[in-house]
């Protein structure tokens, strides 16, 4: 599952990077944007049926790779 | 008195928050303590109008029971979007008819000091509710939210979750003296960009900037977007160092936003609560109904929906005047030209790293920002005769 995340991840960043390095900085090196976030929320919810607000978290809690995993596996479990 | 706008003010705050410096060295909570303060300063804010403090009254109530009826209806009805619209639409009601009433007929129907900041705080909690986020509503913290002193006037727009974290938290002393040492700090330098360069930039703006031409127009149009940063960053900084005093940490609103590099950038340092807010509550759940929905084909075409609505509602929310409907349709343009740009071009993906590139872009940034106060502040409109 944790393949999975990174997988559609990489896939939104359009960067191969993501699966690499877990702990790189999504915001700061422009590899995700405000539309992008959303669009992630909304697959998320449609894959594996958990519902996360955009206003929920801050940026900051879901910055890396890492972090959105665990949020993500946290609300699954 | 005006808050954190006269001596009077500063006066009181000094001696108020003597015993909130008190709990905090002994880490006492300061939460029943800093209502008297937020109404002490409320109180004589308005006190010569008292139809407006009845209004303040009235709107703080209104929303409260609002929410409580919205809490009960939403678990009743399982996240029902008719509810859920309909609510929203009572607690928008009052800013609504406020704005409306003032524009149309000159009246101040539900008009008091700080009603347009005071409905996004507000209206988060029945999004949030909806969300699932919100479960219950402690009356007390949530009346502290809204009429808490140094945001009440302008902002910064805070969420309710994070504000009542701070609110029950009792930090360790060192912890709770660092954010006094900070806030004190904030507030010097607030007082140093609003007093000292906000107001001898804004003799340029009345002295060089009134005549006709364009030269006169320029300078105004440089010199009043750069007043407006110092008058408003400053005013932001004596609120969060406020804040800070009584150990809520409120959010920053600005960070030099001149730097940014694009529009988008720029929205994540001018004004950040605003832009923030409007994000993660319109333009977020516009975009999440819309990829649901599968409304557009191109992902283009839908963020520059997202970003014209956006951009639109924050310029509608300063007020119905035409310049500021077009200042916030401008920046709705900026922000999806800017996105097809950057998605489109091969040679912004090719230059973006390099040097040059970044100051171009820099410059043009600057300049399209500038463009857009000098429509904010209605000199636009005027000289072309529209008003």
């Amino acid at each position: 599952m944790e393949k999975k995340i990174l997988e559609m991840i990489a896939e939104l960043c359009g960067d191969e990077i993501v699966l690499e390095d877990g702990d790189i900085n999504l915001l700061e090196n422009d590899l995700i944007d405000s539309l992008d976030y959303t669009d992630l929320l909304v697959q998320f919810e449609e894959e594996f049926g958990i519902v996360m607000s955009p206003s929920e978290l801050t940026r900051e809690q879901m910055d890396t790779p890492n972090k959105i995993v665990e949020q993500v596996m946290a609300r699954v479990a | 008195m005006s808050i954190l706008g006269d001596f009077y003010f500063f006066g009181w705050l000094a001696l108020l928050a003597i015993p909130a410096v008190l709990l905090g060295i002994l880490e006492k909570p300061i939460k029943y303590y800093l209502p008297i303060v937020s109404i002490f300063f409320i109180w004589h804010a308005i006190e010569d109008n008292k139809t407006a403090l009845m209004y303040l009254v009235g709107y703080c109530l209104w929303q409260m029971l609002l929410i409580k009826a919205y809490l009960i209806l939403n678990k009743k009805f399982e996240r029902n979007a008719y509810i859920y619209y309909a609510a929203l639409m009572l607690s928008l009601a009052p800013l609504v008819i406020y704005k409306l009433a003032h524009f149309y007929l000159g009246e101040s129907w539900l008009g008091f000091l700080g009603i347009s900041y005071m409905t996004f705080k507000s209206v988060q909690i029945i999004i949030e509710i909806y969300d699932r986020i919100i479960k219950e509503l402690n009356v007390f913290e949530f009346f502290n939210f809204l009429i808490f002193f140094p945001a009440i006037v302008s902002g910064p727009i805070d969420r309710s979750r994070r504000f009542s974290e701070d609110f029950n938290n009792i930090l360790p002393r060192e912890q709770y003296l660092e954010m006094v040492g900070e806030g004190l700090f904030k507030i010097l330098l607030g007082m140093f960009y609003k007093m000292v360069m906000a107001a001898s930039i804004y003799q340029s703006v009345v002295w060089l900037g009134e005549e006709d031409g364009v030269k006169a127009a320029l300078i105004y149009m440089y010199s009043y977007g750069i007043y407006l940063f110092f008058d408003f960053a400053g005013y932001s900084l004596m609120a969060v160092g406020a804040a800070y005093l009584f150990g809520i940490k409120a959010p920053d609103n600005f960070n030099k936003p001149f730097i940014s590099l694009d529009v988008k950038e720029f929205w994540d340092r001018w004004h950040i609560t605003l832009s923030h807010w409007l994000r993660d509550f319109l333009f977020s759940r516009l975009m999440m109904k819309a990829i649901k929905g599968k409304w557009f084909k191109s992902k283009l075409t839908m963020s520059t929906v997202g970003f014209m609505v956006n951009m639109t509602v924050m310029g509608l929310w300063h007020g119905l005047d035409i310049y500021y409907i077009i200042y916030g349709v401008y920046h709705g343009i900026l922000l999806s030209l800017t996105e097809i740009y950057q998605k489109k071009s091969k040679f912004h993906k090719k230059h973006k790293k390099e040097t040059w590139y970044k100051t171009v872009s820099w410059f043009i940034t600057f300049n399209l920002v500038m463009f857009g106060f000098f429509i904010f502040s209605g000199r636009l409109t005027k000289i072309l005769g529209i008003v």
